[in-house]
């Protein structure tokens, strides 16, 4: 039913639209002159559907957070086009880009590192709202009140420090952070990987709820491929800094074209069997 | 007890405990001011005797000890024997000029170094990064007393600044604008010594506290909020990174007594660094104390100011 209502939702023009984008990092050698050129993301095409859940999955080093920070534009890339709402921003300077940047946010993996620990809390979440001057004074601390609340923190936690929270609490805080400034897209950068599983079903449950009141579309980057099972409309899957494969959640994971992909789920198989018979042999 | 009042407590005992090594290694160290009179043949091994009894040398080194502490109270600071008179009184005449002259190359070297090292960080790997980096090294590589060797030299040849001293001839006749404009040509050469000196391990400390400050999750939040790029540096990184600055802030207060007695030696600034040559060579031992431990109060000081602002700035320091 779910697949269902996506696949409708997918008939709408794609939110994001990218062709043929690439992005290389160069490093130079400690004593040389030697460069070496990593290639982080080849050549990649996508489309993301407005109101779904897609999945980015792949190993490490694979490319997919280089992809991510290139949507939120947070790296320029070095070729290809990045389209949101039908124009193109990945050529954007200046005031351009500051107006398209609410539109487009990002909760990062490490929630201690991606909160300032100088500010507390209400500073935090109210942080975008002033530097895009939404509004000041009072009426920012009202609204990072309301904001806490709305993901499931209480206001009179609004002057702690992220240090004073724990792990799911400060991913809930990067989260009402995020939505702060209203966005139409939210690239949740492995911010579930490390959480405990119990707390990854809460946020899952409030980004779920998120995306039905903020009419939010989701770009989850993860290695959970079990957690992206139960959760992706969309599934794309890279490997070396491209993107081999990308269909609904059930066309990828239920019959998988790639030999990577087929990998990446045999994996999985694996440790669930290996852990299967860990806990046998630990009743018996 | 409350984080300042413990670094109070801490910065008293290190004082008692410099005090203590200081009596301790000027005891060990062989010979007094005495010691030369004895080669004198007009002076009589009694007269020698009986002076080393008047200023306490012949007394067991606790009791010296306790005789200075003494002193110390009374606001005397010990007595020099080569001025014959108190020692506090031979240090505030010259820490003044030496204050002057460390604290304007401290300050010019912080004015300096910070926008420098920020503006190097936000271009890390970049050309003005590599440039900039190379030139902290050579400065780092060439020693202190090379550059106010060069300088003196140039300013000799050139006559475009004094090559020594504080003042000039006939400074007392000076009007205010003059006396003001002869001082700061005659602070050129020690103080661009001094900065310098400092400059590049300040500006490498400054680049390498911001680029770690830059690289963190949460600066990249905030670019993706749409901050401005002057906002992100000045606003938001640098206060983010600003802890181990400040506690090398507190460091460069430290030595504003004691950092600069090279320079003012060759450039014969009257400062506290000829006064302490003068007393080392002559085993005047009260006063050599009296400057380590001017120096020391500095450096107490100094940290105890960089924590208040560490304590001012950061919450989490607050918190703990």
């Amino acid at each position: 039913m779910r697949i269902e209502q996506a696949v409708k939702r997918a008939i709408k023009p794609a939110l994001v639209r990218v062709s043929g984008l690439s992005k290389q990092y160069v490093q130079r050698g400690a004593f040389s002159r030697r460069k070496f050129v990593i290639h982080a993301v080849r050549d990649v095409d996508l489309e993301i559907q407005p109101q779904c859940l897609t999945a980015l999955v792949g190993e490490s080093g694979s490319g997919k957070s280089t992809l991510a920070r290139c949507l939120a534009m947070l790296e320029r890339p070095d070729k290809g086009e990045i389209w949101f709402e039908g124009a193109e921003i990945s050529r954007g300077r200046g005031k351009e880009l500051a107006s398209l940047r609410p539109k487009i946010q990002m909760v990062f993996q490490d929630s201690a590192g991606a909160l300032n620990p100088r500010f507390s809390a209400a500073e935090i979440i109210s942080e975008p709202l002033e530097i895009q001057r939404r509004c000041g004074g009072d009426k920012l601390r009202k609204r990072a009140c309301e904001l806490m609340e709305e993901v499931g923190l209480s206001p009179d936690w609004a002057d702690r420090r992220p240090l004073e929270f724990s792990g799911g609490q400060r991913q809930r805080l990067a989260i009402a952070r995020a939505i702060a400034l209203q966005p139409a897209f939210l690239i949740l950068d492995e911010s579930l990987s490390k959480l405990d599983l119990i707390t990854q079903a809460q946020i899952l449950q409030l980004l779920s709820d998120l995306q039905t009141s903020h009419d939010l579309t989701y770009l989850l980057i993860c290695h959970d491929l079990t957690l992206v099972k139960r959760v992706a409309d969309f599934v794309m899957v890279m490997q070396n800094g491209e993107i081999v494969e990308r269909g609904t959640r059930q066309e990828v994971l239920n019959s998988p074209q790639h030999v990577h992909t087929r990998h990446l789920l045999s994996s999985v198989r694996d440790l669930e069997s290996t852990f299967g018979d860990f806990q046998q042999g630990s009743g018996s | 007890m409350k984080y300042l009042e413990r670094r109070m407590v801490h910065g008293a005992l290190l004082l008692v405990s410099v005090s203590v090594l200081c009596f301790l290694f000027t005891d060990l160290a062989p010979g007094n001011f005495f010691d030369e009179m004895k080669l004198n043949p007009q002076i009589s091994s009694d007269t020698v005797a009986s002076l080393r009894s008047q200023y306490g040398l012949d007394r067991p080194l606790p009791v010296r000890y306790g005789r200075w502490v003494h002193s110390v109270m009374k606001g005397e600071w010990g007595y020099s024997f080569a001025y014959n008179s108190p020692v506090r009184g031979l240090i505030l005449l010259r820490a003044p000029n030496t204050l002057l002259l460390t604290g304007c190359a401290t300050l010019i070297a912080w004015l300096i170094a910070v926008p420098l090292g920020v503006w190097t960080a936000s271009r890390a790997g970049g050309w003005p990064d590599r440039v900039c980096m190379s030139g902290t090294s050579f400065c780092i590589a060439v020693p202190e007393m090379v550059v106010v060797f060069g300088l003196l030299y140039f300013s000799i040849r050139t006559h475009a600044l004094p090559a020594g001293g504080m003042f000039s001839r006939g400074f007392e006749q000076f009007g205010f604008a003059e006396k003001m404009i002869d001082l700061a040509k005659h602070l050129i050469i020690p103080v661009l010594t001094l900065v310098l000196a400092s400059l590049p391990i300040l500006v490498r400390h400054v680049r390498a506290s911001m680029i770690e400050v830059l690289n963190a999750p949460f600066m990249a939040a905030a670019r993706g909020h749409g901050i401005s790029r002057s906002r992100v540096l000045f606003g938001y990184a640098l206060p983010a990174g600003a802890n181990p600055l400040i506690s090398l802030f507190g460091l460069s207060l430290a030595g504003l007594l004691s950092g600069s007695l090279l320079v003012e030696v060759i450039t014969g600034w009257p400062g506290l660094g000829p006064l302490l040559l003068e007393a080392s060579v002559s085993r005047d031992l009260y006063v050599v104390i009296g400057v380590v431990m001017s120096s020391t109060v500095f450096m107490i000081m100094g940290n105890l100011l960089a924590d208040a602002l560490l304590v001012a700035v950061d919450p989490r320091v607050r918190t703990e």
